[in-house]
Protein backbone atom coordinates (compact mmCIF):
# COMPACT_ATOMS: atom_id res chain seq x y z
CA UNK A 1 0.00 0.00 0.00
CA UNK A 2 0.90 3.66 -0.88
CA UNK A 3 0.48 6.69 1.29
CA UNK A 4 1.03 9.90 0.20
CA UNK A 5 3.74 10.41 3.47
CA UNK A 6 6.17 8.11 2.11
CA UNK A 7 6.76 10.86 0.03
CA UNK A 8 5.61 14.38 1.33
CA UNK A 9 6.23 14.94 4.78
CA UNK A 10 3.25 16.15 7.15
CA UNK A 11 5.30 19.47 7.94
CA UNK A 12 4.49 20.50 4.26
CA UNK A 13 0.67 20.09 4.90
CA UNK A 14 0.89 22.00 8.31
CA UNK A 15 2.94 24.71 6.71
CA UNK A 16 -0.07 24.77 3.81
CA UNK A 17 -2.40 24.76 6.41
CA UNK A 18 -0.98 27.71 8.21
CA UNK A 19 -0.52 29.77 4.66
CA UNK A 20 -4.18 29.01 3.59
CA UNK A 21 -5.52 30.04 7.44
CA UNK A 22 -3.59 33.62 6.69
CA UNK A 23 -5.10 34.26 3.61
CA UNK A 24 -8.09 33.94 5.07
CA UNK A 25 -6.98 35.69 8.00
CA UNK A 26 -5.56 38.86 5.61
CA UNK A 27 -9.04 38.85 3.82
CA UNK A 28 -11.15 39.20 7.16
CA UNK A 29 -8.42 42.35 7.83
CA UNK A 30 -8.77 43.99 4.28
CA UNK A 31 -12.19 43.65 3.18
CA UNK A 32 -14.97 45.43 3.79
CA UNK A 33 -17.77 43.64 2.24
CA UNK A 34 -19.19 41.14 4.52
CA UNK A 35 -19.63 38.42 1.84
CA UNK A 36 -16.33 38.50 1.38
CA UNK A 37 -15.56 38.23 5.09
CA UNK A 38 -17.91 34.87 5.21
CA UNK A 39 -15.85 33.24 1.99
CA UNK A 40 -12.85 34.77 4.05
CA UNK A 41 -13.71 32.65 7.02
CA UNK A 42 -14.98 29.70 5.17
CA UNK A 43 -11.17 29.54 3.77
CA UNK A 44 -9.81 29.34 7.38
CA UNK A 45 -12.53 26.95 8.54
CA UNK A 46 -11.07 24.86 5.34
CA UNK A 47 -7.76 24.78 5.57
CA UNK A 48 -8.08 23.63 9.53
CA UNK A 49 -10.36 20.27 7.97
CA UNK A 50 -7.20 19.73 5.31
CA UNK A 51 -5.36 19.32 8.32
CA UNK A 52 -7.44 17.34 10.87
CA UNK A 53 -7.85 14.90 7.47
CA UNK A 54 -3.99 15.01 6.72
CA UNK A 55 -3.39 13.72 10.54
CA UNK A 56 -5.97 11.28 9.88
CA UNK A 57 -4.49 10.05 7.77
CA UNK A 58 -1.47 9.97 9.01
CA UNK A 59 -1.90 8.26 12.13
CA UNK A 60 -4.20 6.23 10.60
CA UNK A 61 -7.39 7.20 13.03
CA UNK A 62 -11.04 8.11 11.28
CA UNK A 63 -11.48 10.27 14.27
CA UNK A 64 -9.84 13.35 12.71
CA UNK A 65 -11.88 12.32 9.65
CA UNK A 66 -15.61 12.42 11.92
CA UNK A 67 -14.48 16.34 13.44
CA UNK A 68 -14.07 17.01 9.78
CA UNK A 69 -17.50 16.00 8.79
CA UNK A 70 -18.89 17.90 12.24
CA UNK A 71 -17.37 20.97 11.21
CA UNK A 72 -18.76 21.04 7.73
CA UNK A 73 -21.92 20.86 9.39
CA UNK A 74 -21.63 23.63 11.47
CA UNK A 75 -20.19 25.29 8.91
CA UNK A 76 -23.33 24.63 6.57
CA UNK A 77 -25.47 26.20 9.19
CA UNK A 78 -23.22 29.39 9.91
CA UNK A 79 -23.73 30.30 6.35
CA UNK A 80 -27.42 29.95 6.20
CA UNK A 81 -27.62 31.84 9.49
CA UNK A 82 -25.04 34.37 8.64
CA UNK A 83 -26.55 35.18 4.79
CA UNK A 84 -29.89 35.26 6.28
CA UNK A 85 -28.99 38.15 8.73
CA UNK A 86 -26.77 39.92 5.57
CA UNK A 87 -29.59 39.83 3.36
CA UNK A 88 -31.45 41.57 6.62
CA UNK A 89 -28.87 44.18 7.18
CA UNK A 90 -28.71 45.32 3.83
CA UNK A 91 -32.66 45.31 3.19
CA UNK A 92 -31.93 48.06 6.32
CA UNK A 93 -29.88 50.01 5.67
CA UNK A 94 -28.57 48.89 1.56
CA UNK A 95 -25.58 48.36 1.99
CA UNK A 96 -23.41 45.34 2.76
CA UNK A 97 -20.23 47.92 4.00
CA UNK A 98 -18.96 46.55 7.75
CA UNK A 99 -18.06 50.22 8.16
CA UNK A 100 -21.57 51.62 8.15
CA UNK A 101 -22.47 48.78 10.66
CA UNK A 102 -22.14 51.42 13.36
CA UNK A 103 -25.35 51.64 14.90
CA UNK A 104 -23.91 49.68 18.04
CA UNK A 105 -21.35 52.39 19.20
CA UNK A 106 -21.31 54.40 22.01
CA UNK B 1 3.38 11.05 -9.09
CA UNK B 2 1.33 11.20 -5.80
CA UNK B 3 4.15 13.65 -4.41
CA UNK B 4 4.10 16.21 -7.48
CA UNK B 5 0.08 16.10 -7.20
CA UNK B 6 0.50 17.23 -3.96
CA UNK B 7 2.57 20.46 -4.24
CA UNK B 8 0.29 20.99 -7.89
CA UNK B 9 -2.67 21.02 -5.80
CA UNK B 10 -0.98 23.10 -2.98
CA UNK B 11 0.43 25.81 -5.24
CA UNK B 12 -3.25 26.09 -7.15
CA UNK B 13 -5.30 26.14 -3.51
CA UNK B 14 -3.12 29.20 -2.47
CA UNK B 15 -2.84 30.40 -5.88
CA UNK B 16 -6.86 30.39 -6.40
CA UNK B 17 -7.69 31.60 -2.00
CA UNK B 18 -5.68 34.50 -3.04
CA UNK B 19 -7.56 35.49 -5.70
CA UNK B 20 -10.88 35.04 -3.88
CA UNK B 21 -9.24 38.06 -1.16
CA UNK B 22 -7.70 39.99 -3.86
CA UNK B 23 -10.54 40.04 -6.76
CA UNK B 24 -12.15 42.86 -6.93
CA UNK B 25 -15.88 42.09 -8.42
CA UNK B 26 -17.57 39.72 -5.60
CA UNK B 27 -19.08 37.18 -8.37
CA UNK B 28 -15.38 36.58 -9.16
CA UNK B 29 -14.76 35.46 -5.47
CA UNK B 30 -17.08 33.27 -5.20
CA UNK B 31 -16.06 31.27 -8.56
CA UNK B 32 -12.09 31.70 -7.54
CA UNK B 33 -13.58 30.16 -3.97
CA UNK B 34 -15.43 27.25 -5.85
CA UNK B 35 -12.02 26.46 -7.76
CA UNK B 36 -10.44 26.52 -4.16
CA UNK B 37 -12.64 23.99 -2.67
CA UNK B 38 -12.25 21.56 -5.94
CA UNK B 39 -8.28 21.84 -5.28
CA UNK B 40 -8.96 20.93 -1.46
CA UNK B 41 -11.58 17.98 -2.63
CA UNK B 42 -8.02 17.01 -4.38
CA UNK B 43 -6.12 17.00 -1.52
CA UNK B 44 -8.72 15.22 0.51
CA UNK B 45 -8.62 11.93 -2.33
CA UNK B 46 -4.98 11.91 -2.15
CA UNK B 47 -5.24 11.83 1.59
CA UNK B 48 -7.50 8.60 0.95
CA UNK B 49 -10.18 10.26 2.72
CA UNK B 50 -12.99 9.45 -0.26
CA UNK B 51 -16.02 9.75 1.38
CA UNK B 52 -14.67 13.49 2.91
CA UNK B 53 -14.03 14.74 -0.83
CA UNK B 54 -17.25 13.42 -2.08
CA UNK B 55 -19.05 15.03 1.46
CA UNK B 56 -16.82 18.07 0.51
CA UNK B 57 -17.44 18.77 -2.87
CA UNK B 58 -22.03 18.01 -2.91
CA UNK B 59 -21.54 20.36 0.73
CA UNK B 60 -19.41 23.35 -0.21
CA UNK B 61 -19.40 23.50 -4.16
CA UNK B 62 -22.82 22.12 -4.01
CA UNK B 63 -24.80 23.98 -1.31
CA UNK B 64 -22.99 26.98 0.44
CA UNK B 65 -20.98 28.33 -2.54
CA UNK B 66 -25.01 28.22 -4.13
CA UNK B 67 -26.30 30.14 -1.87
CA UNK B 68 -23.53 32.61 -1.39
CA UNK B 69 -24.31 33.30 -5.40
CA UNK B 70 -27.59 33.48 -4.62
CA UNK B 71 -27.10 36.04 -2.40
CA UNK B 72 -24.26 37.89 -4.35
CA UNK B 73 -26.94 38.34 -7.22
CA UNK B 74 -29.93 39.10 -4.61
CA UNK B 75 -28.14 41.74 -3.54
CA UNK B 76 -26.92 43.33 -6.79
CA UNK B 77 -23.39 43.52 -6.19
CA UNK B 78 -20.56 43.99 -8.60
CA UNK B 79 -17.29 45.25 -8.99
CA UNK B 80 -18.80 49.26 -8.90
CA UNK B 81 -20.22 48.66 -5.69
CA UNK B 82 -17.62 47.04 -4.01
CA UNK B 83 -16.72 48.97 -0.61
CA UNK B 84 -13.05 49.69 -0.39
CA UNK B 85 -11.15 49.90 2.08
CA UNK B 86 -8.21 52.71 3.24
CA UNK B 87 -5.02 51.60 2.08
CA UNK B 88 -3.46 52.32 5.36
CA UNK B 89 -6.04 49.28 6.75
CA UNK B 90 -5.22 47.22 3.54
CA UNK B 91 -1.66 47.14 4.60
CA UNK B 92 -1.96 47.02 8.48
CA UNK B 93 -4.02 44.02 7.78
CA UNK B 94 -1.83 41.76 5.31
CA UNK B 95 1.14 43.05 7.49
CA UNK B 96 -0.74 41.12 10.38
CA UNK B 97 -1.68 38.35 8.28
CA UNK B 98 2.00 37.96 7.42
CA UNK B 99 2.98 38.08 10.68
CA UNK B 100 0.60 35.55 11.55
CA UNK B 101 1.79 32.98 9.00
CA UNK B 102 5.40 33.54 9.83
CA UNK B 103 4.63 32.80 13.41
CA UNK B 104 2.75 29.62 12.71
CA UNK B 105 5.17 28.42 9.72
CA UNK B 106 8.33 29.19 12.25
CA UNK B 107 6.70 27.25 15.53
CA UNK B 108 5.56 24.46 13.67
CA UNK B 109 8.74 23.89 11.33
CA UNK B 110 10.24 23.12 14.71
CA UNK B 111 7.97 21.05 16.27
CA UNK B 112 8.65 16.97 16.20
CA UNK B 113 5.43 15.12 14.49
CA UNK B 114 5.09 11.60 15.94
CA UNK B 115 6.05 8.80 13.24
CA UNK B 116 3.12 7.69 11.06
CA UNK B 117 1.79 4.73 11.81
CA UNK B 118 3.48 1.52 10.34
CA UNK B 119 0.62 -0.09 8.64
CA UNK B 120 -1.17 1.95 6.16
CA UNK B 121 -5.23 1.27 5.92
CA UNK B 122 -6.71 2.96 2.69
CA UNK B 123 -9.85 2.00 3.84
CA UNK B 124 -10.20 4.15 6.82
CA UNK B 125 -11.80 7.10 4.43
CA UNK B 126 -14.43 5.01 3.11
CA UNK B 127 -18.15 5.66 4.38
CA UNK B 128 -18.63 2.22 5.65
CA UNK B 129 -15.60 2.63 8.43
CA UNK B 130 -17.05 6.28 8.95
CA UNK B 131 -20.26 5.45 9.59
CA UNK B 132 -19.46 2.66 11.83
CA UNK B 133 -17.28 4.99 13.78
CA UNK B 134 -20.40 8.20 13.64
CA UNK B 135 -22.78 5.85 14.76
CA UNK B 136 -21.42 3.76 17.86
CA UNK B 137 -18.78 6.34 19.16
CA UNK B 138 -19.80 9.83 17.86
CA UNK B 139 -23.79 9.20 17.94
CA UNK B 140 -24.34 11.92 21.01
CA UNK B 141 -22.34 15.04 18.66
CA UNK B 142 -24.31 13.40 15.43
CA UNK B 143 -27.66 14.00 17.54
CA UNK B 144 -26.55 17.62 18.44
CA UNK B 145 -25.65 19.02 15.53
CA UNK B 146 -28.92 17.62 14.10
CA UNK B 147 -30.52 19.71 16.65
CA UNK B 148 -28.29 22.99 15.68
CA UNK B 149 -29.42 22.42 12.02
CA UNK B 150 -32.82 22.87 13.22
CA UNK B 151 -32.38 25.95 15.14
CA UNK B 152 -30.10 27.51 12.55
CA UNK B 153 -33.45 26.83 9.79
CA UNK B 154 -36.23 28.27 12.09
CA UNK B 155 -33.59 31.06 12.83
CA UNK B 156 -32.64 31.76 9.14
CA UNK B 157 -36.50 31.18 7.91
CA UNK B 158 -37.59 34.08 10.79
CA UNK B 159 -34.59 36.48 9.82
CA UNK B 160 -35.40 36.47 5.99
CA UNK B 161 -38.86 36.65 6.46
CA UNK B 162 -39.71 39.74 8.79
CA UNK B 163 -40.82 42.61 7.12
CA UNK B 164 -37.86 45.82 6.66
CA UNK B 165 -40.26 48.54 8.88
CA UNK B 166 -41.75 46.00 11.50
CA UNK B 167 -37.49 45.25 12.38
CA UNK B 168 -36.60 48.28 14.08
Amino acid sequence: MNSIFQTVPIQHYIILSAILFSIGVIGVLTRRNAIIIFMSVEIMLNSVNLLLAAFSTYHNDAAGQIFVFFIMAVAAAEVAVGLAIIVMIYRNIHTIDINELNKLKG
Amino acid sequence: MLQSLFYFLSFTSIFLACMVVFAKNPVHSVLYLILTFFTIAGHYLILNAQFLALVHVVVYAGAIMVLFLFVIMLLNLNAETEPRQSMLMKFAGTIAGGCLMLVLIAVFSKANALPAAHEVNSQIGLIKNLGKILYTDYIMPFEVASILFLIAMIGAVILAKREPKAAI
